[in-house]
C-alpha cells in the first residue's frame, strides 16, 4: 500500500487545481442553500413535528444523484481516454492501489462538500439566536448517514467510470445505477407481485433496502448495524468490481 | 531505485529475453511466436509497418498487457509472475506520450518518481539531473498541457529515464517532431548507450539507422529480419552494387570483370551521353570493397572511368524487401531449412 498515499495526494491535488471542482462546489452549495431556505420557509409558516435537519437530510438524493456522477466520472474514463492510465499501471503500482486512491480522493471531496453545509445550521443558529434550532441529535445522525452511505454512492460512481472510456457514459451509467438504488428500490417495494407469500423473503429484503427509511432511522438516532453493513459491503463490492473492470478493460484494449 | 548504479553490476548480461511470445485479440494474431534478446546497454530498434505488432510487443514487455503464451524476462525475472518486480526495471514511454495536462513539469516528475519508489532526497537531485539532461531546465515550472510537442516528448523521455531503469522502452519517441527536435531526441537516446538497454519502435527508418545497434524488422507479428543495419543489407540483398560512368568499347567487359572478381558482372547499362560516357551498374556478391581494384583495373584495360561510387541499399530498401518477403513466404527457420515448401503466412 506504499503507493496509496502517493496516488491519493496526486488525486487531491488534481481536484484542488481543477476549476470544475470549484464550479461543482458552488453549484452544490447554491442548490443545498435553496433547499435549506425553502425548508425554513415552510417551518416559519406552520409548526412541524420533525426537526428541520431531518427534512434536510431526507433530500440527500438530489445532490447524490447529480454530484456523485459529476465527481467520479473523470476517475478512470478520462485517464483511459488520455492514455495516462497506461503510464500509471506500468509503474510498480497495483490496480487496487489506484482504485482505492481515486475512490478515497472522491470520497473526501464528497464529504467536504457535505461538511460545508454545516455552515447553514450555524448561520441559522446565529440569526435565530435560539439554540433550539441547532438540534445536535438529528445533525450528528444525518451526517453519519451521509458519511456511511457516501462510501457506497461514491464507490458506484467509481465503478461506472472504471468500465468505460467515455466520461458522459460514465456519468449516465452512475446516475442510472444510483437512481435504481435510491428510487428504483422504493418503487420495487410497492410492486403487487411481491406481496405473494412465496416472495416474502424478497419483500423483506427490498423493504430493508429503502434508503429513504435509512435516513429517517439515522436522523432519529437509530444506527442499525445491518444498514451500516449494507453500505460497507456494497462499497467493498463496487470497488472490487472496479478493480476487475479496470483490469478487464486492459485485456480488451 | 537508489541502488541503480550498484544494481547494474548485478544485472545479467541479457536484460530482455523474449521467447515464443504470442498475443491474439480475438481472431487477430497481433504477435506471433516472437523471440529475441537484448543485451545490457544495447539500443534496439523495432521496425515494422502499422499494425505489425510493435506496440503490442512493447506493452507485453512492460507487463501492461498479458500474453497468450510465451515468456518475457526482464533482468532475469519473468514478467507474467512477478510484474511488480519487473516494472521497477522498466522506464516506459507509450505511443503519443500521454501526460496529465494540468500538472507542472517538475510536479509530474516528482509524482512519477514517487510512484517508482525513489526516496525523496534522491528524487530531488535526480529531477534536476534529468531536466538538465533533457534540456528542460527553463520549462520546469511550465504546465504540461501548454508545452510544445517537442518539449512534451522530452518530458516523456525524462520520465522514462528518471528512475535509472535497466530497460527503457519507447514507442515511437520521435513521432510528430520537427527535424531539429528529432536530432535532439536521437542524441538523447544515443547518450543512453552502454548504460541502459533501450528498445525504440519507429517506422521512420533513417532515425533507427542512426541510433540503433540492432534492428528487428517485424511484420504481422513475427520477426522477418534482424541484425545491424549493415548485416541486414547483406542478408536481404546479398550483393553490393557499384555505379560508374565509363566510356570505351564494352564488348569484352564481362570477361574483364570476371577476371577481377568472379562474381562481378554488369547489372544494368544506363543512358549514354553524347560524350560516350555511360552509366553502368555492377553487382557483386563479394563483401570486400572493390572500388580501388576497379579504379586501377578498368583504365588499364582501356576503359575511361569518370566516376565510381558504391551504392548501398538504404534501410528503407531493406525494410521494404523484408516486409514484402514476409508477405510472400515465411523466413527459413530451423524447422524448415529449404525455402521451397515454406508454408504461407497465416492471414491476419
Amino acid at each position: 500500500m506504499r503507493h496509496y498515499f502517493t496516488i491519493l495526494s496526486h488525486e487531491i491535488r488534481a481536484l484542488l487545481y481543477s476549476p470544475s471542482t470549484y464550479i461543482a462546489a458552488v453549484l452544490f452549495l447554491v442548490v443545498m442553500g435553496f433547499i435549506f431556505a425553502s425548508i425554513l420557509e415552510v417551518y416559519s409558516k406552520a409548526p412541524q413535528e420533525t426537526p428541520p435537519a431531518a427534512i434536510f437530510f431526507q433530500l440527500f438524493m438530489i445532490p447524490v444523484l447529480f454530484m456523485v456522477p459529476l465527481l467520479t466520472m473523470k476517475c478512470f474514463a478520462e485517464e483511459r481516454r488520455l492514455g495516462t492510465l497506461e503510464t500509471l499501471l506500468t509503474t510498480p503500482v497495483s490496480t487496487a492501489e489506484v482504485v482505492l486512491g481515486k475512490f478515497t480522493a472522491a470520497y473526501l471531496f464528497y464529504m467536504l462538500l457535505w461538511a460545508s453545509t454545516l455552515g447553514f445550521h450555524y448561520i441559522l443558529q446565529i440569526y435565530a439566536r435560539d439554540t433550539r434550532f441547532l438540534d445536535a441529535g438529528p445533525l450528528i445522525g444525518g451526517y453519519l448517514f451521509i458519511a456511511v452511505s457516501g462510501l457506497l454512492f461514491v464507490a458506484i460512481g467509481v465503478l461506472a467510470s472504471a468500465v468505460t472510456r467515455n466520461q458522459s457514459v460514465a456519468a449516465i451509467l452512475s446516475f442510472t445505477l444510483l437512481f435504481g438504488l435510491i428510487i428504483g428500490l422504493r418503487y420495487a417495494s410497492e410492486l403487487t407481485p411481491l406481496n405473494h407469500s412465496v416472495l416474502s423473503p424478497l419483500k423483506t429484503a427490498v423493504d430493508s433496502l429503502q434508503i429513504a427509511s435509512h435516513v429517517e432511522d439515522f436522523t432519529h438516532g437509530v444506527v442499525d448495524t445491518r444498514q451500516v453493513f449494507f453500505y460497507l459491503t456494497g462499497a467493498t463490492l463496487a470497488l472490487l468490481f472496479s478493480i476487475l473492470g479496470v483490469e478487464a478493460k486492459i485485456l480488451g484494449s | 531505485m537508489a541502488c541503480a548504479t550498484a544494481c547494474m553490476a548485478e544485472l545479467p548480461d541479457i536484460t530482455i529475453e523474449v521467447s515464443h511470445l504470442v498475443k491474439t485479440y480475438g481472431p487477430l494474431t497481433a504477435v506471433n511466436d516472437l523471440s529475441f534478446a537484448v543485451k545490457r546497454g544495447e539500443i534496439v530498434g523495432l521496425l515494422g509497418p502499422n499494425g505489425a505488432g510493435k506496440s503490442t510487443t512493447m506493452r507485453i514487455l512492460t507487463g501492461y498487457l498479458p500474453a497468450n503464451s510465451g515468456s518475457v524476462r526482464i533482468c532475469g525475472l519473468p514478467v507474467a509472475s512477478q510484474p511488480e518486480a519487473t516494472k521497477r526495471h522498466i522506464g516506459y514511454m507509450p505511443e503519443n506520450n500521454p501526460l496529465p495536462e494540468e500538472m507542472r513539469v517538475s510536479e509530474y516528475l516528482w509524482f512519477r518518481g514517487r510512484l517508482k519508489e525513489m526516496p525523496r532526497a534522491r528524487l530531488r537531485a535526480r529531477i534536476d539531473e534529468v531536466l538538465e539532461l533533457c534540456d528542460l531546465k527553463r520549462n520546469r515550472h511550465r504546465i504540461l498541457g501548454r508545452l510544445s510537442k517537442g518539449n512534451k516528448q522530452r518530458v516523456g523521455i525524462a520520465e522514462a529515464i528518471l528512475a535509472e531503469p535497466a530497460v527503457i522502452i519507447m514507442d515511437e519517441p520521435t513521432i510528430g517532431l520537427d527535424p531539429h527536435q528529432i536530432i535532439i531526441v536521437r542524441d538523447l537516446i544515443a547518450s543512453l548507450r552502454g548504460r541502459m538497454s533501450v528498445i525504440i519502435s519507429s517506422h521512420i527508418l533513417p532515425e533507427i539507422e542512426a541510433t540503433c545497434d540492432r534492428v528487428l524488422i517485424i511484420n504481422s507479428g513475427r520477426i522477418v529480419a534482424q541484425g545491424s543495419p549493415a548485416e541486414l543489407r547483406h542478408e536481404i540483398f546479398g550483393h553490393t552494387s557499384y555505379r560508374l560512368e565509363m566510356a570505351g568499347d564494352r564488348a569484352g567487359i564481362a570477361a574483364d570483370l570476371a577476371a577481377l572478381e568472379p562474381s562481378l558482372k554488369v547489372a544494368t547499362v544506363g543512358d549514354c551521353g553524347p560524350d560516350g560516357f555511360c552509366a553502368v551498374t555492377l553487382q557483386t556478391d563479394a563483401t570486400a570493397d572493390l572500388g580501388e581494384k576497379l579504379l586501377a583495373a578498368l583504365p588499364a584495360r582501356g576503359y575511361r572511368v569518370r566516376s565510381l561510387s558504391r551504392t548501398q541499399p538504404s534501410l528503407e530498401d531493406v525494410f521494404l524487401a523484408a516486409t514484402r518477403r514476409s508477405w510472400d513466404a515465411r523466413l527459413p527457420d530451423k524447422k524448415n531449412p529449404n525455402g521451397d515448401n515454406r508454408p504461407p503466412l497465416p492471414k491476419a
